[in-house]
């Protein structure tokens, strides 16, 4: 699923059994030893392949392909049924009424259930927005009694549909996991009636194990019930929830000294009401939360009215990546510049009519980390960007702003900004541009 | 040998710069212009009334021009396959001429018609008129595959010669060679259809507020070309069809290149791809688990999603038929990425029936584009439904033109009526939930949800590397969870890039993986946790990906940059002029028209097209999945 990431490159150095030079090893036996024996009918020298190797063929077939091909003969059958090829699963559940893709068959999840749900390790969920659908998936879930689940990931791919699932039955099934599986380390449950009880179950049972919590907008989940999570899970490294249920305590407890470091907190701030009062979080807790984890990443997500920003970034706030999902005021830009030292990722959306000039130099000179900035609808002079970037330089990875917000100016024209910002890059640049429809 | 020639209108309605009609006129003793339509069809296409009023007075005013040509057109009710061959013999036909349809339904259709012709013996001559430039020609620039941002579109095109200039309307003169006897009962034959006659009731239908037609368009673009137009919301529609002069005049006005191009842009990756119009099959698009729901889907389109900004816009679409492009943008985000996540299919659909300028490929690409599916651009960015319209006109006068109801309401609200006091909305005689609907949804928690989603999407596709703004951190759950190979997550049939280079032995394991296919290699110690597995194939009917493009080998050899640049092509003004859109304050192109390039900006150049040929690639291999 990460293939993305830089590090598969490496991969092809090491003595690697990447799929060309895999089959070009099976080629070669079968080559050969068709010319040894071309009197035999081809199949036998198939069916003599080392269960090892074919084994190695079929994690890379998809599982349409594998079944097909565990139809040839009783060995690719058994083949097709080792444990090996089920760790790993992704159930897709959607209604041909609420979804444009395909469902996994309902005949193999049964057999899943029946053969391999022992072998189940890593089992996602992925779900449209029917709660039939989610129905389903707890279904499928309160039937995982025999397996050791490592990680487990609800996704709802619409609508999320498990809050219309009754929660009783969503909290069930859950359990059941919970309970079954001792050493869950990954557990994705966004977007889900989860309640606080239920957290306590998974605490008592996967409390050694568990280093992944994603718990974004849980309604059910209160502070204390997130506070007992932290409290007893201390090998907790990654965890994202909404802004209400983040308090002082919750951030000294995954600072004590028996946590180990945390990587990732991601927090979302979303307003419900227009008006919307928040709280507000200690300096000195997110103090104690980067001098025990002094390398985390604080992502915050805000959907937030311009009015409601009051109580953010007027102190010091360790926080790494920030997205402004709505528009957000010049003014509240300039605490960012002031308050955020560690920022690396800021992405605006938009922003009101004035040129955001001041405010990005600002940044620019307190924000010695930023090396990617995203600007949707938020008017720039030119010569302010260019000056932006100029101090920046080529740190600045990710640069991206709509061409149509850069305001030329007696400096520089639209057309120079391209080169003036690329020279200042190192690399190719261009703003983004819009169809004109 | 006597020619008689018939040329065949379709989507060209005009009498300037028609190549093909010319080819008729040449040499030919009787010329006759043919419309066909097939009135039976016409009631259950998807197309409203107001586009069939827009294109029977684009025909009237096509008819009373030949009229004063001393011809007239000839509108023949029926299907092409069925009224030529009546046709070719009753007038005895010997020369067929039309212009170049580059979609793909279209050049099926024609396809055959020249075989028929063939058959009949009559000579066929098609000329290209519809786009600027030969499509094919940009597909081969580009290793025989569409270009796929629109960066590498431009440097292509900038690497052409110049579009041909616009030929001159047709002459009396002309005309008078090949005058053909007008029977009496003309008008009984050929007349142009009324609206009823299509089955549309026309009772109470409001004038329409854009005439169609090659004069009108033309008035229309001759006093925006003047700048007597000015005012954004009264831009002048330029449905294609009518329209072909724009490079009559040195500098014409902000935007309009662009707005060719892009056009030009999508026509080019819509032409060999029957599948441009939905996601199924269709290999440039990514695939998204949309939501299908009707009721939304409904709501947006009738202009009751109770976001005064988004009704307001799909309230002058219904009625006028036209809308500015920045509002199209709000209202595609708003149903697909944005809000609703709805299928950008059904949104095309809608825009198909109600837009007068609704070209099949234009449609299809802006719905792509922004909903994100195609054609690799940034998404973090959202139009908000309140913010937006707001920031552009902040006293809503737009809304209270369109929703008449909201008229009473102050500035503050007027974009966000259910924000209001209760008292406040009772002064203004519009109660929320009751005379106005309540907002179908929260933005800010579909904006949160939605992002989540495309994360997940896009994630997926391996060498996509647009996720960097989404905060997208690496997780641990890499650890925690095994990677996945990309073969077993989505379809990958026997002839994916990566199996073709398994396969052959021209791939010999000796010489290391380009960066390309290696990058979809698991890691070696996958053995120990295995690759996931996906229940089923995503696309099991795809068609076979083009493995060149995903090959950095087979890309050419960039031309010099020095002649590049020195190029002054089409391309070039239209990203400076398009640069400038918005800003009519800015004196157009004040510099001189030359720069004088220095060398680092020549190789800054050459950066642009490996630049740009790389993002191809990524683009390509990425939607391959």
């Amino acid at each position: 699923m990460k293939r993305m990431k830089e590090g598969d490159e490496d991969s092809n150095g090491s003595p690697s059994k990447s799929p060309p030079e895999a089959c070009k090893k099976v080629r070669k036996m079968s080559g050969e030893s068709e010319t040894v024996a071309t009197s035999e009918s081809p199949d036998c020298n198939w069916a003599r392949l080392p269960q090892e190797l074919l084994l190695h063929i079929f994690q890379y077939l998809p599982l349409l392909d594998r079944a097909y091909a565990s139809q040839v003969c009783r060995g690719w059958n058994q083949a097709f049924h080792m444990p090996e090829l089920w760790r790993c699963f992704e159930f897709e559940l959607n209604q041909p009424a609420s979804s444009y893709l395909k469902a996994t068959h309902p005949d193999l999840i049964k057999q899943i259930i029946k053969r391999h749900s022992n072998h189940l390790q890593y089992v996602s969920f992925k779900v449209d927005s029917s709660t039939e659908s989610a129905e389903a998936a707890c279904d499928i879930l309160s039937q995982l009694v025999n397996c050791s689940l490592k990680t487990l990931g609800l996704i709802s791919t619409a609508r999320p549909s498990f809050m219309e699932v009754p929660k009783s039955h969503f909290i069930s099934a859950l359990t059941v996991v919970f309970v079954n599986s001792k050493s869950l380390s990954s557990l994705k449950i966004d977007d889900t009636p989860v309640d606080d009880p239920s957290l306590k179950v998974l605490v008592a049972n996967n409390s050694d194990t568990l280093k992944l919590l994603k718990m974004s907008s849980c309604p059910h989940v209160s502070p204390a019930g997130i506070l007992c999570v932290a409290d007893q899970c201390h090998g907790l490294r990654e965890l994202a929830l909404n802004y209400h249920l983040l308090s002082d305590e919750l951030l000294l407890a995954l600072s004590s000294e028996k946590h180990v470091h945390l990587e990732h907190l991601r927090i979302d701030v979303v307003s419900e009401n227009p008006g919307q009062h928040f709280h507000t979080i200690k300096k000195s807790s997110w103090d104690a939360m980067v001098r025990h984890s002094p390398k985390f990443n604080l992502v915050m997500y805000f959907f937030l009215y311009e009015d409601e920003f009051g109580p953010f970034f007027n102190e010091e706030i360790p926080v790494t990546h920030l997205y402004f999902g709505r528009s957000v005021s010049k003014e509240v830009l300039g605490r960012v510049g002031l308050h955020c030292p560690r920022l690396v990722e800021l992405v605006v959306c938009a922003n009101g009519l004035r040129p955001l000039d001041e405010e990005l130099i600002r940044i620019a000179k307190h924000c010695t980390q930023l090396s990617a900035i995203g600007l949707g609808e938020c008017e720039v002079s030119c010569s302010a960007f260019v000056e932006f970037v100029k101090m920046c330089g080529r740190r600045l990875s990710q640069l991206s702003i709509m061409e149509e917000v850069l305001i030329p100016d007696h400096k520089y024209s639209l057309d120079e900004i391209h080169w003036e910002v690329s020279k200042h890059l190192g690399r190719v640049w261009f703003p983004d541009m819009m169809p004109t429809w | 040998m006597v020619v008689n020639s018939v040329h065949w209108f379709r989507k060209g309605l005009r009498l300037h710069d028609n190549p093909a009609l010319q080819e008729a006129l040449n040499g030919a003793d009787t010329v006759r212009c043919v419309y066909i339509l097939d009135p039976w069809f016409a009631g259950a296409a998807n197309v409203g009334i107001n586009r069939w009023r827009f294109l029977l007075e684009a025909l009237e005013d096509l008819d009373s021009s030949l009229k004063k040509l001393n011809s007239r057109l000839f509108v023949v009710r029926g299907q092409p396959t069925d009224v030529f061959p009546r046709l070719f013999k009753e007038w005895n036909v010997t020369r067929l001429t039309f212009e170049y349809d580059p979609e793909p339904y279209g050049k099926e259709r024609d396809g055959a018609i020249i075989k028929m012709a063939q058959e009949f013996g009559v000579e066929t001559v098609v000329r290209n008129s519809h786009t600027l430039y030969n499509l094919d020609r940009i597909i081969e620039m580009n290793n025989n595959s569409p270009p796929l941002t629109f960066k590498r579109f431009q440097t292509i095109v900038s690497r052409l010669e110049l579009p041909r200039r616009p030929l001159p309307p047709i002459t009396q003169q002309q005309m008078d060679k090949c005058r053909t006897k007008i029977a009496d009962n003309h008008d009984l034959l050929y007349s142009i259809p009324s609206l009823e006659e299509l089955g549309f009731r026309t009772q109470g239908l409001a004038p329409a507020v854009w005439r169609g037609g090659e004069s009108e368009a033309l008035d229309r673009l001759n006093k925006h070309l003047d700048k007597k137009v000015k005012k954004k919301n009264n831009r002048p529609v330029f449905p294609s069809s009518c329209l072909h002069q724009l490079r009559k005049r040195c500098s014409p006005p902000l935007s309009l290149f662009g707005q060719l191009l892009w056009r030009e842009f999508f026509y080019t990756a819509a032409t060999n791809n029957p599948n441009f119009d939905r996601m199924d099959g269709n290999p440039i698009c990514v695939q998204i688990p949309w939501d299908q729901n009707p009721e939304a889907l409904a709501k947006w389109a009738e202009g009751r999603t109770g976001f005064p900004w988004i009704d307001a816009i799909m309230t002058q679409l219904r009625q006028e038929g036209w809308i500015h492009h920045l509002a199209r943008h709000a209202v595609a985000c708003f149903l697909t990425r944005g809000d609703l996540w709805i299928s950008w299919e059904s949104g095309m659909k809608v825009f198909e029936e109600l837009l007068l300028d609704a070209d099949w490929s234009v449609n299809a690409g802006s719905w792509m584009w922004l909903s994100c599916s195609a054609f690799f651009q940034q998404f973090f960015h959202c139009y908000c439904p309140v913010g937006f319209g707001r920031r552009t006109d902040p006293s809503g006068d737009y809304i209270r033109r369109y929703i008449p109801i909201l008229k009473d309401y102050p500035n503050r609200y007027i974009y966000e009526p259910w924000n209001a006091p209760e008292a406040l909305q009772k002064a203004a005689n519009c109660v929320v939930g009751v005379d106005y609907p309540k907002p179908m949804i929260n933005h800010a928690e579909g904006s949160r949800l939605n992002i989540e989603r495309m994360k997940q999407v896009y994630q997926q596709l391996s060498h996509y590397r647009g996720l960097s703004l989404l905060a997208s951190v690496p997780t641990i759950q890499e650890e925690a969870e095994p990677p996945m190979t990309d073969e077993s997550q989505t379809s990958s049939g026997p002839d994916s890039p990566s199996r073709d280079l398994a396969d052959s032995d021209a791939a010999g394991c000796s010489t290391a993986p380009d960066s390309s296919t290696a990058a979809q290699h698991p890691d070696p110690d996958e053995a120990a946790q295995p690759p996931c597995v996906s229940s089923h194939q995503l696309q099991p009917g795809q068609p076979a990906s083009p493995s060149s493009s995903s090959c950095p080998t087979s890309s050419p050899s960039p031309s010099p940059a020095s002649v590049a640049q020195r190029r002054k092509g089409i391309a070039r003004k239209a990203r400076r002029n398009q640069r400038q859109r918005g800003r009519p304050s800015y004196p157009p192109i004040a510099r001189g028209e030359e720069r004088e390039e220095a060398g680092g900006e020549e190789r800054m150049e050459e950066d642009v097209e490996q630049e740009e040929e790389r993002m191809e690639e990524e683009e390509t291999a990425a939607q391959q999945q």
